[in-house]
């Protein structure tokens, strides 16, 4: 680890020389955003679990692809993945942001409670799985059963999304721009009123996407499964 | 209810159908005439083998006794030394297993952790987030990490003592969960992120993994996130119980918990509860198998429950190789429910005392399986705590009793050859002999 010089000072983890566990203990210190709040991770080389538990107002840039669990439950700090993302990145975020420059693998933001996770490329299957109040922009496609059982936020998508999205949704809200393959159980297609595009801007605007809220639909819960009868019971 | 047909119609000449006895026409009836299966509390209710069927083999000419009440026989149990940097170090080797706020009362939740602390050991959160009654009156709290991840927060694991990756429970291997809306209140729904008053379904697969190969990376990931310090439980429910521990040790489990099918749910279908898994007698015996077979039994502790009732089913499955048990349904039982006191109430509810199992009604007039606030009121903590805590030391003494009988100085020297079984099925599930026999069936010959 080396500190650069500079009008911002910024800790150099690489991972080609150091652990991910001497990265994230030196993420976790006490007080470590007073002492260096910007960080670059070298070398992540499809590591896991880079950069999670975070729980500071710190900044971390990762320079190159991560694996599993990439900053997982993150609280307040706001991590770049310069190229993609494996399986589960961001999940159970409480706050603060992620933004991958790449792809995500599946289960993108997993039951996050907040914060905002920016994926510029695409997402695959249970993109927003569970869900609990995290918004998700993604700027291109998602897979299958994206946002299942999702409870509460927001899930806008610029491309496509694929088979059975919104299965067994709560109370999450669900944007997507292009076509979308098919809806799971109790996910229907609601109207887009001016309360919903205002949100959509801001969303998009936040994400800094370039897209016109106009263009997207709405989907949400039927609200059918919410109380057990024999009829919803497959 | 009444299994004893001959009492209800004596000496008149009825004769009651084993194949349809009434519990099923009962359940025949109600199916028809709702259109919707039963959904109940409890576990298992049919009986099965059980710890029931070994016996314990007192000293003899061989063996030599320690005196009753007064030569030592240690209780202690590290648990997780594996990885963790600080371990759980328990007074005694039976814990309180996972119950949910939601699913049972705030109240009843800080009488379990009171009583535990108090008996030198450790309390459960459960499929609904950890509650500050429950951390504040735990000394040593395991923080259940479930499908749902209701309420799962970084602070809270960070606050946690130890880490149970919950993969299934006895009740209802393969199955979520479910919460009725009756109980689902604004603190309930708050801290599971739910509107108020649905019946909310818990998810039976976890989000972000699949399989013991991810398994694997997510414990890395918790081990990261809390640096390393937290013991890492797997909990199972018994079904395939010889692989799944196999895979959990692989995974990277510190502890292994198997919950046999006679461990309780607050809410499944009965369907569910009677006829998946295998009985905690059958799983036990697979459990230490695999561990063995890997070479970390004792150095991956085994957790047993599913059916723990008091110090007899603990020394049993303690010799039988487990490193601890777990109880639920008994703590509860401990704390007031079915208790007779409460029968009137129970009757206006259709059920009596010591037959109550609605705990997805809400209306515990226990006070232990509801939100209901009047409900909740009646169940003390301090009280509840005490009784947990009384039965706690009750069952220690009875087990150090057993031990010391067995000659044992600890309640981890008791081993299977301290067992016999009384009949041919808990022979083979439990892998002892037959008593007065050395047959083990399907390990060894018929001979005597």
């Amino acid at each position: 680890m080396e500190a650069l010089t500079g009008a911002v000072p910024t800790e150099v983890h690489d991972l080609a020389t150091a652990s991910v566990r001497d990265l994230n203990q030196a993420l976790h210190t006490p007080g470590v955003a007073k002492r260096a709040a910007h960080w670059r991770v070298l070398n992540p080389r499809g590591a896991h679990s880079v950069a999670c538990g975070l729980n500071e107002e710190l900044t971390v840039a990762v320079e190159g692809h991560v694996g599993y669990y990439c900053a997982g439950m993150n609280q307040l700090a706001a991590v770049t993945v310069h190229g993609n993302a494996g399986v589960g990145v961001a999940e159970n975020m409480m706050s603060g942001s992620v933004r991958v420059r790449g792809n995500a693998s599946q289960s993108a933001g997993a039951t996050a409670h907040g914060g905002l996770l920016v994926i510029e490329g695409d997402a695959a299957a249970r993109c927003g799985i569970s869900m609990k109040g995290v918004d998700i922009v993604v700027g291109g496609s998602v897979g299958h059963m994206s946002a299942f059982m999702g409870q509460a936020g927001r899930l806008v998508v610029c491309g496509d999304a694929g088979d059975a999205l919104g299965d067994s949704l709560y109370e999450a809200r669900i944007y997507v721009r292009g076509r979308v393959k098919s809806l799971g159980a109790d996910c229907v297609e609601k109207p887009v009123r001016d309360e919903h595009l205002a949100e959509l801007t801001g969303l998009l605007a936040a994400a800094g996407m370039d897209a016109d809220p106009a263009s997207f639909r709405r989907y949400g819960s039927a609200r059918r499964l919410y109380h057990f009868q024999a009829d919803n019971a497959y | 209810m009444n299994d004893d047909h001959q009492s209800a119609h004596p000496g008149n000449g009825l004769r009651e159908s084993a194949t349809f006895d009434r519990a099923t026409i009962h359940a025949i009836q109600r199916a028809a005439a709702t259109g919707v299966y039963d959904i109940r509390g409890w576990g298992a209710k049919r009986k099965l083998p059980h710890f029931d069927d070994l016996l314990l083999l007192g000293a003899s000419m061989s063996r030599y006794p320690l005196e009753g009440y007064r030569e030592r026989c240690d209780t202690d149990v590290v648990l997780g030394a594996r990885n963790a940097k600080h371990p759980l170090r328990l007074d005694i080797p039976v814990t309180i297993a996972g119950m949910s706020f939601g699913a049972l009362s705030a109240q009843a939740k800080e009488a379990l952790g009171r009583g535990a602390s108090e008996a030198g050991t450790s309390t459960t959160t459960g499929d609904g987030g950890m509650t500050r009654e429950e951390r504040g009156h735990s000394k040593h709290l395991v923080y259940q990490y479930l499908p749902s991840r209701y309420g799962m927060n970084p602070d809270d694991l960070r606050a946690a003592d130890a880490i149970e990756v919950v993969l299934g429970q006895g009740a209802k291997p393969g199955g979520g969960g479910m919460l009725l809306g009756q109980k689902i209140t604004e603190r309930v729904a708050g801290m599971r992120t739910l509107p108020v008053g649905i019946d909310q379904r818990s998810a039976c697969r976890h989000p972000d993994w699949t399989g013991p190969d991810d398994l694997a990376i997510k414990i890395r990931e918790l081990r990261e996130i809390t640096d390393w310090e937290k013991p890492v439980y797997v909990k199972v429910g018994a079904t395939r119980t010889y692989y799944d521990v196999k895979l959990a040790v692989h995974a990277g489990a510190d502890v292994v918990v198997v919950d046999g099918m006679q461990g309780g749910t607050a809410a499944t279908q009965d369907v569910f509860i009677e006829h998946v898994g295998i009985p905690t007698l059958a799983a036990l015996p697979q459990a230490v198998q695999a561990l063995q077979e890997l070479g970390v039994h004792r150095e991956v502790q085994l957790i047993v429950s599913g059916g723990i009732r008091g110090g007899a089913d603990m020394a049993k499955a303690l010799a039988l190789g487990a490193d601890a048990v777990a109880i639920g349904t008994a703590a509860l039982i401990a704390l007031g429910d079915n208790h007779p006191r409460y029968d009137a109430q129970y009757r206006e509810l259709g059920s009596a005392a010591g037959f109550y199992d609605d705990y997805q009604d809400g209306r515990d007039p226990a006070g232990i399986s509801t939100q209901d606030e009047e409900l909740a009121a009646r169940l003390d903590p301090v009280e509840g705590g005490r009784r947990i805590a009384n039965f706690l030391r009750v069952m220690t003494m009875e087990a150090q009793t057993l031990a010391r009988a067995c000659g044992k100085a600890h309640l981890h020297h008791l081993e299977p050859e301290d067992l016999v079984a009384l009949t041919i099925e808990s022979a083979a599930m439990a892998r002892v002999p037959l008593a007065g026999t050395n047959w083990i069936p399907g390990m060894t010959g018929s001979g005597l």
